[in-house]
């Protein structure tokens, strides 16, 4: 091996660090994000007949319950709870609404030593800013499309 | 004219080898409850320290077990030539402010992980050339401070891979004497960065394995040694699947050490602390090689042991870059 050109080095050695990497249990991993993100779902359904049924039209009930996720997300972040969680659900806690929340919350968390206006001001986006950008430049290219070709 | 304490590519011989005359530990939370916790000197109790960030315990670890050392070899700061001293944080902060506090002359090494090794490599070469006769050598890394540097926020739900590490928290800190009783560094063989094109900043130990060998190895080369002449090899922080990567690689090159070679991060934790492939980060190596394995020497269980202290030479810029990772390893041969 120590003869062979660099190039072959480094493919030989990809083959036996795949070889012994561990596999990802993929099937535990999917029962998992489909357990936990599915039981983040019924916890905003809950959420969404509660304030139905205190008066509010879909759409403000839909709000709250949005606001009432990040809520308890960013709790259970600041408690050390939600990276538990997310150890197990794994997607399922980082696609919901829940996820974006925990994203802000530990960022902020992480760079409260270095101050409120360059910790946590500029760093508060630091996981969350790309899926923002790149949420509105989607949005953006789509209201595009649906202007030139409905 | 060769050097005359050289010997092959990479290899010195001290003709006076220095003595390890002092080896301190301290420990975070979750070291402390691993299986090696009794062979700790001080185990924190919360990874804050009592500070308030990570950044900041850390560098009370690291000047406490410096201070400790030197206390252990019933020394002061003033006695001390240099202090030979890196961590992971950017510029070595720790290191630099711990020896700001103490006061002793002072040269940063940055080599990762493997800076405990390269510390005791320089410091021996120092030692043994005239230059010093007491060099303090230490390391320290925190599990918080180097996760929010190289990867996510602490407390990002992140579901780890399972080849990924742990970053140990803790600092360790050794005295080498030019004269004095205990166990003595006899040789050391600096490594080269050898990069074999692993990229995933989340396992760095497929990234090192190929220097550790390399550098193991090569000090077999150098001194016309066998693995059999050798109590133990011990890695600094290859974690469970770096090390069958590393014995692999040197079966390719002829050398069979799997049965007297131990790692440092496959150590460090239970199985049942979920960290996955192990331990790694500065003080893994010099928690395991100063707490457990010193004190294993100075029973009488070892005789002689290479000690290979492993690097992963990237920084989260890099990596962004799409560069792939380098690896280092140093390496010093213990004898008691």
């Amino acid at each position: 091996m120590e003869t062979q050109p660099l190039e072959i080095q480094k493919k030989e050695y990809a083959k036996i660090v795949k070889e012994i990497r561990p596999k990802p249990p993929l099937l535990r991993n999917v029962a998992g994000a489909f357990v936990v993100g599915g039981l983040i779902a019924i916890i905003g359904q809950v959420f969404l007949n509660f304030y139905q049924g205190l008066g509010l039209s879909l759409q403000e009930a839909g709000a709250a319950g949005s606001a009432t996720l990040i809520f308890l997300a960013a709790l259970l972040t600041g408690l050390g709870i939600y990276d538990k969680i997310a150890e197990v659900g794994g997607a399922g806690t980082i696609v919901p609404i829940t996820g974006f929340a925990n994203s802000m919350v530990s960022s902020a968390m992480e760079y409260r030593g270095e101050g409120l206006v360059l910790g946590v001001g500029a760093r508060l986006f630091t996981v969350a800013g790309p899926v923002l950008v790149f949420g509105i430049v989607t949005g953006w290219a789509i209201g595009i499309f649906y202007y030139f070709f409905r | 004219m060769t050097a005359p304490k050289k010997v092959g590519q990479q290899t010195v011989w001290f003709q006076n080898p220095p003595v390890i005359v002092a080896a301190a530990t301290i420990a975070g939370q979750k070291e402390g409850q691993g299986p090696l916790s009794k062979s700790f000197d001080k185990v924190i109790g919360n990874d804050y320290y009592g500070e308030q960030t990570w950044e900041k315990a850390e560098r009370r670890m690291l000047l406490e077990v410096m201070q400790t050392a030197v206390q252990k070899a019933g020394l002061t700061p003033e006695k001390i030539d240099y202090m030979l001293s890196g961590d992971l944080l950017n510029q070595i902060i720790s290191a630099n402010f711990t020896a700001r506090d103490l006061g002793i002359p002072f040269l940063g090494l940055y080599g990762a992980c493997s800076t405990m090794l390269e510390s005791s490599a320089v410091g021996s070469m120092l030692i043994d050339g005239g230059f010093a006769e007491y060099v303090l050598v230490g390391t320290s890394s925190h599990y918080g401070s180097a996760e929010r540097q190289f990867r996510f926020p602490t407390e990002q739900g992140v579901q780890r891979p399972l080849h990924t590490q742990w970053t140990v928290t803790g600092a360790s800190a050794m005295v080498l004497a030019r004269a004095g009783s205990g166990p003595r560094i006899t040789s050391a063989t600096i490594g080269k960065v050898i990069d074999l094109g692993q990229g995933d900043p989340l396992d760095m130990s497929s990234a090192m394995a190929p220097a550790a060998a390399d550098t193991i190895a090569r000090h077999l080369w150098d001194t016309g040694r066998q693995p059999g002449d050798y109590d133990l090899f011990l890695t600094g922080d290859l974690g469970i699947y770096g090390r069958k990567l590393a014995v692999s690689l040197l079966g390719q090159k002829g050398f069979n050490i799997d049965d007297r070679y131990q790692d440092c991060g496959a150590m460090i934790y239970y199985p049942e602390q979920d960290t996955h492939a192990g331990g790694s980060g500065c003080a893994c190596v010099g928690l395991v090689a100063c707490g457990h394995f010193l004190k294993e020497m100075a029973a009488g269980h070892l005789k002689r042991m290479f000690v290979v202290g492993t690097g992963a030479l990237l920084s989260p810029c890099s990596t962004q870059q799409g560069e792939t990772i380098p690896g280092i390893g140093h390496g010093i041969l213990i004898e008691s």
